[in-house]
Parts: C-alpha cells; structure tokens; sequence
C-alpha cells in the first residue's frame, strides 16, 4: 500500500482510539457513581477528611490535619525525611 | 480537491521515505518524545483523577472540626472545650472524636485508629481496612494483637474487612470500640482527639470558627471547605512531584525542539537545495517540513497519551508506585475512576505538538528562501 495512505490510517486509527478513550473514561466514570456515592456516604458516616494515599507520616496521611512542626519532630533543625513529605505540598490552612 | 489531496499525498509520500532515510535518528526522536508525552500526560491524568475523587468523596466530610494545639503540636482536647462551644449561637452539636495512629512493631506499618459516631463496633471486635488485612494475612473472625500504651497485650477480632472499592479512604483505617480505644492508648474519658461540630446555617460557618478562635485561642478549626481546598492544592503544578516531572519533561521537550529549532543538519539543507533546484517552491518545502513535524509530534502524542491512559487507569500508575510508597509498609492498592476532559488533552496537545512542528518549519523556511545553490555548497 501506498505510504501516505498508511500515514493517513494511522493518524484515523489514533483519533478513533482517542475518541474510543473519551468514550471509555465516560462509560466508567456512569458505571463508578454508585461507589463514589457509598464513598462519600462512608466519609459521611465515619467523619473521614482525608484520602489514604501516604501511610508513613502522619502528616501526609492526613494533610488536613497535619501542623507546622510535625515533619520537623525529631529535634531542632531536623529535615522532613519522609519520601511522601516531598510529594506533597504543605496545605494551606497549616500556614495560618 | 481531488488534485489538493493528491499533492498532499505525494509530499507525505516524498516526507515519510526522507524520514525512513534516516529511520535511526527518527526512531529514537519519536521514542524520546513519546515517552516524554506519556509521562506528562501519565501525571496529569493521574492527579486531575485523584483530585476529582477527592472533591467527590469529601464532600461528607465533618462541616467544622476543632482541634487543640499545644507547644505548636496538635493535642488531646478536654470533653470541656465541647459544652464551652456549644454556647455559640448557631452550633446544633459538638461531640468529641477519638482517632489515633498505632504502629505495628510485626508488620512495621502505621494503622489510623478511629471510633465511629454511629454504630461503632462492639467491645473486643474491630472493623478493618482492606491494607490492614493484606499487611497481616488476616480475614475475618481472625485475632489482631495489640500492644496498649501500658504494655499489656491484648486481642480484638475482626468484625468486618472494608471493600477493596473504599481502599483510597479505608486501607489503613481500624474501627474500635470507645472502650478499646481508650484501653488501648490510654486516653482520659474526660478526653477526645478533636472536636466535630455541626452548623445549623452553613453561611454562619466562618463567623462561628471566628468566635470559638476567640473563645478557645489554643485551638485550631478547620472547615470542610478547607479540606476540600487541600486536595486541590496539595496535588497543583507548583508543588512537589508535580513540578519535578513536570520540569524534567518539559526540558527535555525544549532541549529536542531547540535542537530542531537551532539549525538543520548539512544533509537536510543539502536536500532542500536539490528540492528548489529541481524546482519545488519554498511553499512545498515548508508543506513537507510540516508534514515532517506532524507525522512525529503527531504519532508520539498518540502513542504516548494512549499509553498513559492503560497506565494510569488500567495499571494503577504502576510506574508511580515506587514513589508513592516511599517508606509505607501498607501501601492502598485502588483504581482511579477516569476524569479526563478534552481541555487536559488540548494543554497537552499545545504544549507538545504545537511547540515541536513549528520549530521544524521554521529554519526550513530560512533554508528554503536562500539560493539553492548556496545552500548546496553549504
């Protein structure tokens, strides 16, 4: 076959796999809103604020409610070790 | 149109073999790009999807909290503080919260102990996350040891394994009953961890948190809308691993379109002055240097936005799991619901295509416009 007309198929077939992509994250995201809902239904219940994305510190596990000096806890002038203190940045709230 | 198409078809043609020529130096351009694509795009989904959950799921989260802090440390707070705020005009109710973190010396991971406000579990059985359970082998009606603040060893059954679908909130979470709790860290029952608080007029709610910071001023409160907020922030391109990954690729990206922007090498000039000499316009050259552009920028943005999509949603961002674990032990395992939109794509898509095939037109436009015969002879 010609190569511009393989080109030009291979540039269809990435749209159409993008558009295919669009379509799956839309199906998913109909099919995931009963357990986003019990989810939150969850968080309602047991008075949860944070997502459990870090185990090791406790101020990455929850960010929310986390203070100023708790990365720097072991003694004066101490660095912030944890890998996940790097990861994320310090919330806004802590700050005041 | 016929005749457009054709013309088109026949500079793709002349492009892809001149690309073929140099399959080598193509093939490793195009492998760099898309892997540069996949990564930035691999980051982008992958927090715009952890960001979305969060502001889904954490819309249950307490309206107000309260906690005490002492010597600049978050504290215990005396059962007092809760009938002192319940005085402020608007707070429907205040109840005491007990939560706490409980390393186990077997597994050496970090446990979120909680007690439930509603239906907590009976004494001696806890409900526990699904990481707990895959940190220590145990299912339900196993016994979990525990070691008490004291010393003293005691055993709690397992009630209830939470599902693996709640893992991104639940992993590490230990449900007890009050009395296990307080037994367990030794917590006065005049005592709790912080305070929740619910609002009867929602629009009242920073003129409340004002008057319990002057009421109480060695506590800190903190709204739902500041949580909410949190996961915004804390996952933004300024911050952390975002901005690392987002730098390195980016320069990478401007080190490959500098290249290309820089110059042409001797045999790309030597083929645009044969080009003009056999009597291509400078408009051809520049019609081929765009196709040259498109058919790389083009296919690597495909490739590598398609791969980070099976990356991030159907593998759980593998690739990321290393450093997201950092030290922990007990490490969540969830899938991420994808949130994409066309405007992730269309940044990404400005920040990589674009950017790439202009910098090839350009010093081909400069090549083109120079006699040919200079151009041959370099």
């Amino acid at each position: 076959m010609r190569r511009a007309n393989l080109f030009l198929i291979f540039l269809a077939l990435g749209l159409i796999l993008v558009s295919l992509m669009f379509l799956h994250a839309c199906f998913r995201e109909k099919a995931a809103l009963p357990s986003l809902r019990e989810r939150e239904d969850m968080v309602r219940r047991l008075g949860l604020t944070d997502l459990c994305l870090f185990t090791e510190a406790s101020y990455t596990r929850h960010p929310t409610r986390a203070d100023r000096h708790t990365p720097f806890q072991d003694y004066p002038m101490s660095p912030d070790y944890f890998p996940s203190g790097s990861i994320l940045a310090p919330p806004e709230m802590v700050k005041r | 149109m016929k005749n457009w198409i054709e013309r088109q078809k026949k500079i793709i043609d002349f492009t892809l073999s001149s690309l073929l020529r140099r399959k080598g130096k193509n093939g490793a351009l195009i492998l760099v790009y898309t892997l540069v694509v996949f990564l930035l795009a691999s980051v982008m989904f992958f927090v715009q999807a952890l960001k979305r959950e969060a502001s889904l799921v954490l819309k249950g989260a307490p309206e107000m909290i309260v906690q005490r802090v002492v010597v600049g440390r978050n504290d215990s707070i005396p059962l007092d503080y809760a009938d002192r705020i319940k005085e402020i005009r608007g707070v429907a109710s205040v109840k005491g919260r007990l939560w706490g973190y409980y390393y186990d010396p077997v597994t050496g991971a970090n446990y979120t102990f909680m007690v439930p406000e509603e239906s907590p579990p009976e004494k001696g059985r806890i409900t526990i996350g699904k990481g707990v359970s895959r940190a220590r082998f145990i299912d339900e009606e196993d016994e979990m040891e525990f070691r008490a603040f004291d010393g003293v060893i005691f055993n709690l059954t397992v009630g209830q394994v939470f599902s693996s679908e709640s893992e991104l909130i639940s992993s590490d979470l230990v449900l007890v009953s009050e009395d296990d709790f307080r037994r367990l860290f030794g917590t006065g029952k005049d005592r709790a961890t912080d305070l929740v608080l619910r609002i009867r007029n929602p629009r009242e709610l920073s003129v409340i948190a004002q008057k319990i910071a002057e009421l109480l001023p060695d506590t800190r409160v903190i709204l739902r809308e500041e949580i909410l907020r949190t996961y915004d922030m804390v996952f933004n391109w300024r911050g952390g691993l975002t901005v690392v990954i987002l730098f390195g690729g980016l320069m990478a990206f401007a080190i490959l379109a500098w290249d290309k922007a820089s110059g042409l090498s001797a045999e790309e000039r030597r083929e645009i002055g044969i080009l003009k000499a056999i009597g291509w316009e400078t408009s051809d050259v520049i019609l081929m240097k765009f196709w040259e552009g498109t058919a790389i920028s083009l296919s690597s943005f495909f490739v590598g936005i398609l791969l980070a999509y099976v990356h991030v949603f159907f593998l759980s961002g593998a690739l990321f799991e290393p450093v997201l674990k950092g030290w922990a032990v007990l490490y969540p395992k969830y899938k991420l619901v994808p949130f994409i939109s066309a405007y992730q794509l269309g940044t990404l898509f400005f920040l990589t295509v674009v950017p790439y095939t202009v910098a090839t037109i350009v010093p081909s436009w400069r090549a083109a416009t120079i006699d040919p015969d200079s151009v041959m002879r370099g």
